[in-house]
């Protein structure tokens, strides 16, 4: 007969192995691909699959010479960045007048921002193709800031929004008592307040811009591709580069897996619209 | 409100709340409604022009107005009809898929307490920050490649022909793809939603003698209903342009086997050159998405903006 305590026990042990198993597995290819970067590129495609090997760092340092990594990785950078803080210029004064001042027009403006993540980039692929090109600004990183900015603003408003929204009202009236103007109203009592919120509002946008590839696969080529274009370059099949495929895979995922593990619990909040906390 | 009372002696008080609630209001927000304005009806104008003329980039100067010829054109398209079910198949079993899965999971890790619970949180939630092309070329050659594959290998282990996942059964490879990607989203969302079920009515339903089905099935589900909605609803936006996936997989093949309309509207604009039959497809992909978006809107629209 088990005691009440081993039973508990048991049950612990039993739930922990099925939820190690379930993680494990789900996890498993982006570890597969973490041990295939550090093989050589025969030990990449043995039969049966090495889970022992002496591992080398050869591929992250032939990656730069096949393809310079790095222009591509600055790319990213520089664009997720400069899309990221444009979106907050525009969107903090919107979430700002809208969480403060309510009309009876608000509900309904963040419904229809919201609506216009429906369209399909599909359906605008053409025209902006051809503004670009027309612009001059094919394979450029001006082209794609300005669209990463519009595509992701609504959910960065809906965001800011829900933070704002908890705000008590009293600490703005406050201030305004006091004598603040609109503007130092914003900057010196709102912005510091929601610092956590719009820290991951910004990390958000960010992995959003990082992973953004239906726009960066078909405006740009070579001078302003970023690590999803590179990472996608390696998809012709000119021969078996597989440990170099996952390493350049490795380099182009680290910092936002890093990034996401950090904030996971923030990332949910704006992610549901405010809807989980 | 009762601070107005409290308001600059100078200004009658109800004047000085007034201008102040006015005038930030459509100043601020407009910005963003102008751009987003601009972003919606420019290019879409453009595209429902482009859709009644004739206008291959490969013949220039041709461009005159053909009415819907290029919708009857894309229509019986012989990729249309994969394309389209292929589309439904596709958003459908991945939201399936990641629902149905992230609720028993999710449940799974909210049953108990078990050794390095937060290490598995991390582990289960990782896939959703890979970027496509990495998940796409991951699996495509580290796991499904049938001779040097992790399944091919599984296979061979228990004596059977490894399978090309990608060629002969594309569709499903590229769903597998895709559910692994997104899985992890709703599991982070549902599991952070579980969290702050009321542990007091959860011990309350235990005393009265409620199994854990009972208490899944009737207290935890209705808890998770708008959860699940938003996970429906963001996960729709993003199945229904689902792209680079395909792009560096199967390339839609073989045939059209895996094509979604995504993908068979690049074809034809960037690959054929045919702008006007690719804008009459994205319209139609357009009048699609908002389909749905009226129904998951109508659906989950209230809840979203209920705040407290």
């Amino acid at each position: 007969m088990l005691t009440l305590k081993q039973t508990r026990r048991l049950h612990s042990v039993l739930l922990g192995t099925l939820a190690w198993a379930i993680a494990a597995l789900i996890f498993f290819p982006i570890l597969w691909m973490f041990l295939t970067s550090l093989k050589t590129e025969i030990d990449a495609i043995a039969m049966p699959p090495q889970f022992f090997f002496s591992p080398t760092l050869e591929n992250y340092l032939l990656i730069n010479e096949r393809s310079d990594y790095f222009s591509f990785a600055w790319n990213s950078v520089l664009i997720s960045f400069a899309a990221t803080i444009l979106c907050m210029l525009i969107a903090v004064p919107a979430a700002y007048s809208m969480a403060f001042f309510e009309t009876r027009h608000t509900k309904r403006t963040l419904l229809w921002m919201l609506s216009t993540k429906m369209l399909p980039p599909v359906g605008v692929l053409m025209p902006i193709y051809l503004l670009a090109k027309s612009a001059g600004l094919l394979d450029s990183r001006i082209s794609l800031i300005v669209i990463y900015t519009l595509i992701n603003l609504p959910i960065v408003v809906w965001m800011i929004y829900t933070y704002f929204k908890d705000i008590p009202v009293d600490i703005l009236e406050a201030a305004r008592l006091d004598g603040a103007s609109t503007w130092q109203e914003i900057v010196r009592v709102l912005l510091p307040i929601a610092r956590g919120g719009l820290a991951s509002t910004m990390l958000l946008s960010l992995i959003l811009c990082w992973n953004e590839a239906f726009w960066s696969l078909n405006l740009t080529s070579s001078a302003a591709a970023p690590l999803t274009a590179l990472v996608a370059s390696y998809s012709s099949p000119e021969g078996l580069f597989w440990a170099k495929l996952s390493a350049v895979s490795t380099l182009a995922c680290a910092p936002i897996l890093i990034f996401g593990w950090i904030s996971q619990k923030q990332l949910v909040r704006g992610l549901s619209f405010g809807a989980v906390k | 409100m009762n601070t107005s009372a409290l308001d600059t002696p100078v200004l009658p008080a109800p004047v000085a709340a007034k201008r102040r609630s006015l005038k930030p209001g459509w100043f601020l927000v407009s910005p963003s409604v102008a751009l987003l304005l601009l972003w919606m009806i420019v290019p879409l104008g453009m595209t429902i022009y482009f859709s009644l003329i004739r206008y291959n980039l490969l013949y220039p100067g041709e461009n005159q107005f053909v009415g819907l010829e290029n919708f009857q054109y894309f229509v019986t398209d012989a990729g249309f009809m994969p394309g389209a079910t292929n589309t439904l198949l596709l958003v459908g079993s991945v939201l399936l898929i990641s629902v149905v899965l992230g609720v028993l999971i999710s449940a799974l890790l909210e049953a108990g307490e078990f050794w390095g619970r937060g290490i598995v949180r991390v582990l289960l939630i990782s896939p959703f920050f890979i970027m496509p092309t990495v998940s796409a070329l991951v699996w495509k050659n580290l796991i499904f490649h049938p001779v040097s594959g992790i399944l091919a290998a599984v296979w061979k282990f228990f004596g059977a022909q490894p399978v090309d996942w990608l060629a002969q059964h594309p569709l499903f490879s590229i769903i597998l793809i895709v559910s692994w990607q997104w899985l992890p989203f709703a599991i982070l969302i549902l599991m952070t939603a579980m969290q702050s079920l009321d542990q007091e009515q959860k011990e309350a339903a235990r005393l009265d003698g409620a199994g854990p089905v009972a208490i899944f099935w009737h207290l935890t589900l209705p808890h998770l209903a708008r959860p699940i909605a938003v996970v429906v609803m963001i996960e729709t936006i993003f199945l229904l342009s689902v792209f680079a996936e395909i792009f560096t997989t199967t390339g839609g093949g073989p045939g059209f086997e895996s094509t979604n309309l995504a993908y068979l509207i690049y074809n034809q604009a960037l690959l054929q050159f045919d702008v006007g039959m690719a804008s009459a497809g994205g319209l139609i992909a357009v009048v699609i998405a908002n389909l749905a978006a009226i129904v998951l809107i109508r659906m989950i629209g209230k809840n979203l903006t209920e705040q407290k």
